[in-house]
């Protein structure tokens, strides 16, 4: 990784100085950034920090109309619908807030080829067609090799396969690239370098910079796309989200053909507990969702089944542009529901029929497929 | 006005100038409604978007009840090779021959790639495609591609789904005094005024997707498109656009020679 890698660039002096820098936005600079959005100009990440902070929020409903603006212009009338796959449940980690944490004592399965077959059908018969592949991380029993298997699977099936799996080596992301594989998502959970290493006590996750550093190795491995996301309310979610941003503006200068997704996931209860430092109000996650949008007009937006169906019915025209639906978070769960497995339970528990017809009656269009396998070379 | 004013592409022969596209719209009901609306003739669809296995897909299948004539892209295609996979792979599922040629390595803008699409032009004439490039407006690659046997070239008006308008008309009007295939401007055009100005400009056709699809009421401004398409080429050909750029001087430096 040369000298000027994006996570050098992460240190606690400039967290501290981002964070009070958001705090002491005001309402001058608000309004100037929702002005420069109206008038279609790109907005910096100065007016990004000025969209998140506390100064933003009487602007809201501002801030919303642009976003569902810019977000219908760009990608009209349509909300694509995905479902996770979780091949696996074991972990050698230990993380303070996950469901999977290596200490948990909840049953541990890995899907054997026949098993993902079986989900594969269960998912197929649902309608979807793009598939997010989620595995604990166990190195040795769920490493690349396993991840080759089941994807040679699952591409008999579905067109689009994104992953959000451990960080792996840029030449592992390679042989993902040759199978397939469209999109890599890799949280951080957090920026703030010192709280990292508390949540994360055990496991190769430990690793504050290799795992900051993997969307580099992703980019260089050729992958299609990245996804982007910090675990809110781990630490202030103001200062991470703002980190998310300035990630994905450096990795947009430096890989200029790549695609970025980004997903905000909302602390939420599971097995083992965990605290929950920053606590993020649902207007709160609106106004950061519309400052993404009206700071970045193509990326996708990502909204998961962690949130309440009301408010995911209300977000779907407010710069949201795909959801997953009837998602399980346990390994084999389309074909045989455990909950004993699960990662962390779900919130908006309708089927995929009634989100489909939820989009539907909000006057969008469901996208099943927004891929075609094969379609970037390798 | 003659009435017989066709436009010639390939294999093909339209009265409508107006091209349109698929994407964006709320319902595939309304989708339908807004093509025969605008009384196009053919049709720009994304292979990565529709399931060529299944004839039940919700773009294609209410299309092919139309009769639509399909112009299949290679959108998401960031390279030649991409772009020529995509390509094969709708002759094969749509029966057509028929490609628009999209390469647009650059997620942000959505830029077209010259070097790759000169490249898959190439490749795909050869083949037997009728090629329709989307191109930035550089007169010089409008030229090459025609040499390579592209069936018109696809200039845009500014970044596909800005609404801009005719942000590079400098170039497209040198474009279309040079061209000798059909020049249709492709994306950017945001108003019916817009499309009106390429019409005026000389332009061949013109395709139009955005504008219409996230209009409040797509079937309508698809009818306000139909109507400045047929009022700009009227005007063109009753001669109100200037054609040439070097203006012929009334200078009364020579008045002396009268």
């Amino acid at each position: 990784m040369n000298a000027s890698c994006f996570s050098d660039q992460v240190t606690m002096d400039e967290w501290q100085a981002e964070k009070l820098a958001i705090i002491d936005c005001n309402e001058a600079q608000v309004v100037n950034a929702i002005e420069k959005s109206r008038a279609n100009e790109r907005l910096s990440l100065a007016d990004f920090k000025a969209l998140i902070s506390p100064a933003a929020s009487p602007y809201l409903e501002h801030m919303a109309q642009e976003s569902q603006r810019l977000t219908q212009q760009r990608f009209g009338m349509t909300m694509q619908l995905f479902v996770p796959l979780y091949l696996s449940n074991m972990c050698s980690n230990i993380c303070t807030y996950c469901g999977f944490s290596m200490e948990n004592k909840i049953r541990r399965t890995t899907l054997d080829t026949a098993q993902i077959e079986q989900e594969a059908l269960a998912i197929k018969a649902k309608g979807f067609d793009h598939i997010l592949l989620v595995s604990g991380e166990s190195e040795r029993k769920v490493g690349i090799d396993y991840f080759e298997q089941a994807i040679k699977v699952l591409r008999q099936h579905f067109n689009h396969i994104a992953m959000e799996v451990q960080p792996l080596s840029t030449a592992e992301y390679q042989r993902l690239n040759a199978l397939g594989v469209e999109s890599i998502l890799v949280y951080q959970e957090t920026y703030h370098r010192e709280k990292y290493a508390k949540y994360h006590l055990k496991g190769k996750k430990s690793d504050f910079d290799y795992r900051l550093q993997t969307p580099d190795r992703i980019g260089e491995s050729g992958i299609n796309k990245i996804g982007l996301g910090c675990l809110l309310g781990l630490e202030d979610w103001r200062t991470d989200a703002f980190y998310v941003a300035k990630q994905l503006n450096y990795l947009e200068q430096r890989y200029w053909s790549m695609k970025f997704s980004l997903s905000f996931p909302r602390l939420r209860p599971c097995e083992g507990g965990g605290e929950v430092n920053s606590p993020m109000s649902e207007r709160e996650l609106v106004q950061l969702i519309c400052a993404y949008r009206l700071f970045n007009h193509q990326v996708e937006l990502s909204l998961s089944t962690r949130e309440s169906s009301v408010f995911r019915d209300n977000m779907l025209s407010l710069g949201v542009t795909s959801m997953s639906a009837g998602s399980k978070t346990q390994p084999g769960g389309y074909a045989n529901d455990d909950k004993a497995l699960e990662q962390f339970s779900i919130d908006d528990n309708r089927s995929v029929e009634q989100v489909a017809k939820m989009i539907t009656s909000k006057g969008y269009q469901v996208v099943w497929k927004d891929w075609q396998q094969g379609l970037v070379s390798q | 006005m003659n009435k017989q004013d066709l436009l010639n592409i390939g294999d093909k022969t339209f009265q409508s100038r107006l091209f349109t596209g698929t994407g964006k719209f709320a319902t595939s009901e309304l989708m339908t409604q807004s093509l025969a609306a605008s009384g196009s003739e053919l049709v720009t669809m994304a292979l990565k978007r529709i399931d060529i296995a299944g004839k039940d897909d919700d773009i294609l299948k209410p299309l092919l009840a139309a009769g639509m004539n399909l112009l299949p892209n290679t959108s998401g295609a960031k390279n030649a090779q991409d772009a020529i996979f995509a390509a094969r792979l709708t002759r094969e599922a749509l029966g057509t021959n028929w490609v628009k040629l999209e390469i647009h390595p650059d997620p942000k803008y959505l830029m077209p790639d010259p070097i790759e699409t000169l490249h898959a032009a190439q490749v795909l004439v050869k083949e037997g495609f009728v090629v329709l490039p989307y191109m930035h407006a550089d007169p010089v690659l409008a030229k090459r591609l025609e040499e390579v046997g592209c069936a018109a070239v696809m200039p845009l008006g500014s970044p596909i789904g800005s609404n801009k308008g005719l942000a590079s008309r400098e170039f497209l009007q040198i474009i279309i005094e040079q061209a000798r295939v059909p020049v249709v401007v492709d994306a950017g055009i945001g108003a019916p005024s817009d499309a009106a100005l390429a019409m005026e400009l000389g332009a061949d056709a013109v395709l139009i997707n955005t504008a219409m699809a996230v209009s409040n009421n797509p079937v309508a401004m698809a009818n306000a498109f139909a109507l400045a398409v047929t009022a700009g080429r009227q005007a063109y050909l009753a001669g109100l656009a200037p054609k040439a750029q070097h203006a012929i001087a009334t200078s009364p430096l020579t008045g002396f020679l009268n």
